[in-house]
Parts: C-alpha cells; sequence; structure tokens
C-alpha cells in the first residue's frame, strides 16, 4: 500500500510522519507520537474516548484515517494545560473527584473543554446533553457534570 | 472484530476540485467516497462484505464546503462537506427550517456532527436517516453530478432498499436545495430513542401550510417504519382542505398508522412502531400546527 508523507501539528508542534492509506489517527497519536492519553475504547464512533480537538471542535480520532489529517491543527487532552497549569474542566474534574477507573476521563475532559469554548455559561442540561456522546462505564456522569459546571463559574 | 484497526486496504485519494473527483468516479472502480467518516469508517471496520479499492476524501474539495441562501431562487443549498454541526448552527437554517436544525441536533453525539455531513447521511441510504425525514418534508432537491451530465432528483425519489439509493457509482452528491418555507408554515421532528445518543425506534417530521384555519398543504416523513425513509404523501393531503381540530389530528394519525408496515429488529418491534406512529404523529402535528401559528 502506498505510503503517504503527512503533517500532523499536534499540541502545537508540528510533527512529519510517514503513514500509509489506512492507519487511524488514533493510532498514530497512541502508538507514533506516544501521546497516550486519547484511549481507544469502542472505535465506532460510539464512547468518546478517543475525542481530541480540530481547529478547537472534538472530532474522534478512532474515525479519521491519519492521512486525511494532513495539515490539520490537532489538540489531545495532553495539550490542554498550560505547563504546569491545568486547564479549568481538568482542575475541576480532579477538585470534584470526578474520575473512577479514569479510562473516559481524557475523552470527557477535552469533549467538556470544547463545551466550555462553545458555551462559558452552560445549564446541567446543556452539558448533560453536551456529553451525550462520552460514556463513563463506572456511570461517574454526576461528579463530571458538576466539574463541568463548577469550571464554567471559575472561568 | 478488531475495530482499533482498519484491517482493509486501499488508495488513499485527496482530489482538489470537483472535476478531479468526478474523473475519478468516472475511471475507477470500487471507489468509496470519505466526507465525514462517521459512516464509512464504521463500515469498513465492521461490515462483512465492504469492497473498497479507492478512498476518495472529498473534505478537501472547497467547492463542496458551502451552506447558503439564494435569495432570487427563495433557496437553501447546503453542499456535501458541509458538517452536521455548521448545518444546525446556520442562522438560516435555524430560523427558516426550525425542524432540518432540531433533526440534526438530536443525531448521535457533538463529534460525531463535528465530522458527519447531511451529504453522507443522505448517501448512506439508512432506513433511520434522521436529517432526511425533515429534508422530504421541506421538499429537498438534490443535485447529482456525472462527468458528462448532472441531475436534480427529488430527495423522497432517492431512496430504493438499505443502503442503496438512485445515485450512480459515477456520480457525487454535490448540492441538496430546499425551497424557503412559505410564511406562516410550521414544522417540527419528533424522535423516539431509549437513549439520547441512539439510532432512533422512529422518527416523524411534519409540515403545515394554511390559511386561516384551513389546511392548504402538510406533508408527513418518517423512519425506521420501512426499508428506505418513507415520505407519506396521502397521509399529509388527507388534511388539505380541512379545517384544523384535534378530530383531524386524531384521524390523520390513526391514518398515518395503518399506512405503515414497520418490521421487528433490535431497537424495538413493529407493534409498538405502528403503536408510537400513531401518537408521535399527533404529537408532530401538534407541534407543527403551533409553530405554523394555527390555535386549537
Amino acid at each position: 500500500m502506498k505510503k503517504h508523507a503527512i503533517i500532523l501539528k499536534v499540541n502545537g508542534k508540528a510533527h512529519d510522519l510517514v503513514v500509509e492509506s489506512n492507519e487511524l489517527l488514533l493510532n498514530v497519536l497512541r502508538d507514533k507520537l506516544y501521546l497516550t492519553g486519547s484511549k481507544y475504547g469502542c472505535g465506532i464512533a460510539e464512547c468518546g474516548a478517543c475525542t481530541v480537538l480540530v481547529d478547537g471542535q472534538s472530532v474522534l480520532a478512532c474515525m479519521i484515517p491519519a492521512v486525511a489529517a494532513h495539515g490539520w491543527d490537532i489538540v489531545t487532552v495532553e495539550g490542554l494545560a498550560q505547563g504546569d497549569q491545568l486547564n479549568p474542566v481538568q482542575q475541576s474534574f480532579i477538585d470534584n473527584a470526578a474520575i473512577q477507573c479514569g479510562f473516559c476521563v481524557p475523552g470527557m475532559v477535552v469533549t467538556s473543554t470544547a463545551l466550555l469554548n462553545e458555551n462559558p455559561h452552560p445549564d446541567e442540561d446543556y452539558v448533560k446533553d453536551y456529553l451525550r456522546g462520552n460514556f463513563c462505564r463506572c456511570t461517574g456522569y454526576i461528579a463530571m457534570v458538576k466539574s463541568v459546571l463548577d469550571a464554567a463559574e471559575r472561568k | 472484530m478488531n475495530t482499533r484497526i482498519l484491517a482493509v486496504e486501499y488508495e488513499y485519494l485527496a482530489p482538489t476540485t470537483i472535476d478531479e473527483v468526478l474523473d475519478i468516479l468516472a475511471e475507477k472502480q470500487g471507489v468509496r467516497i470519505l466526507a465525514g467518516g462517521t459512516d464509512l469508517i464504521v463500515k469498513l471496520k465492521t461490515a462483512e462484505d465492504f469492497p473498497i479499492e479507492y478512498m476518495l476524501d472529498i473534505k478537501r474539495v472547497t467547492a463542496l464546503d458551502y451552506i447558503r441562501y439564494d435569495d432570487q431562487e427563495a433557496m437553501l443549498h447546503i453542499g456535501s462537506t458541509a458538517t452536521l454541526s455548521r448545518i444546525e448552527k446556520d442562522a438560516t437554517v435555524r430560523e427558516k427550517y426550525p425542524a432540518l436544525a432540531e433533526a440534526i441536533h438530536l443525531m448521535a453525539a457533538v463529534s460525531v456532527r463535528n465530522m458527519g455531513t447531511m451529504a453522507g447521511n443522505i448517501c448512506n441510504a439508512s432506513p433511520v436517516a434522521d436529517s432526511v425525514i425533515p429534508a422530504i418534508c421541506y421538499q429537498a432537491v438534490l443535485t447529482l453530478t456525472g462527468k458528462s451530465a448532472s441531475r436534480q432528483v427529488p430527495l423522497h425519489e432517492f431512496f430504493l432498499a438499505p443502503g442503496v439509493s438512485v445515485i450512480r457509482p459515477e456520480e457525487l452528491l454535490t448540492d441538496i436545495a430546499l425551497p424557503l418555507p412559505k410564511p406562516g408554515t410550521g414544522a417540527a421532528f419528533v424522535k423516539k430513542t431509549r437513549v439520547r445518543p441512539d439510532i432512533a425506534k422512529i422518527s416523524i417530521g411534519a409540515l403545515i401550510e394554511h390559511e386561516g384555519d384551513t389546511v392548504t398543504a402538510c406533508r408527513i416523513a418518517m423512519a425506521a417504519i420501512a426499508a428506505t425513509p418513507a415520505y407519506l404523501k396521502a397521509v399529509g393531503e388527507s388534511m388539505v382542505g380541512h379545517k384544523m381540530s384535534e378530530e383531524l389530528i386524531t384521524a390523520t394519525a390513526a391514518l398515518a398508522a395503518r399506512s405503515i408496515k414497520p418490521i421487528d429488529d433490535n431497537r424495538t418491534t413493529a407493534e409498538y412502531r405502528t403503536h408510537i406512529a400513531e401518537v408521535m404523529t399527533a404529537d408532530v402535528l401538534h407541534e407543527a400546527w403551533k409553530r405554523a401559528g394555527g390555535e386549537l
């Protein structure tokens, strides 16, 4: 299969990569760039564990051929903090102990960050609706929704 | 089944003009079009018999990425790479085509809508395609463009069977056109799922035009009750010329339920679909009438 030279800008840094046509963005992020925050959950666009931001919008890295992402500006969960300074959603998840097994948390935090960029003052229904594509199989939703609402207040 | 990787092999093509896309479609066999990828990639990972030789990425064709209202034509045009999110948030769509904005908002989840396209939802030809239902009510017309000719097809005539439509292998869906509803038109969309991101057990759209209390046009469409998204032409037309009333809505809802032959599947049963179709048709007609400025 033909290989493709691509450039991915990830968390502010440009990476020159060679990928095959059928490599997925999630696997390139995890296996080639060692950014293992984004998780492989369902692989079929249902669980949200692989959520990353492209131009500030949440998308699913397990659904995107890496070659199709050539030139994109991508932010993963690793890129949300400014140095040691966590973003408001990350800090709020910690303060509210909104973590059980933790597997869904990167996707939750990334999607919630996009949520607050889009709507800085959401109500509870808005948050629940926005996060409906991010599954927590520990069912720890209440603390997560509270974390997003708290983060909105702090912003 | 391993959904972590794409086990299939194919050649990836990413042209930047419509002409290049049409050349590829005319010349090559086994081409699958990648727009948002939210259906294509899932199928490539999970479908047992889904051959692919070429993945044709149309997202770099900037001429397909638009939502544009044309004043002279009184027509909204949606390009085939406009994402569902963009359509859902578009000011004209929200104001003039609210049932479309609602149906799209209820689809899947935000990340899927940030990727997926309405053109993809249509071409996938699922019997459960949510964005199709209000678009049928709004009388959407598709432009199917081939290398040597293009043609226009009313959306409700596009579907033939699950996953099968009238589009030919050499054609690209380039434009979705929705005529501006007349002033005083009311349209609504309702959907039944177990939890929000689910695929619908059933969804229904309705649009009503009226003069005073008299219905002058009504269009009703339903998803997940037949092999294709269904336009229930006769059901809507049965209201025309009548004064709106509770009795008329009750009779129309009963007619709608009698007109469909749904099946049992893993989301629900034919019996439930038939029952809920009646209830939901009444709901959607009430809402459309309310939005049309009517009273009951």
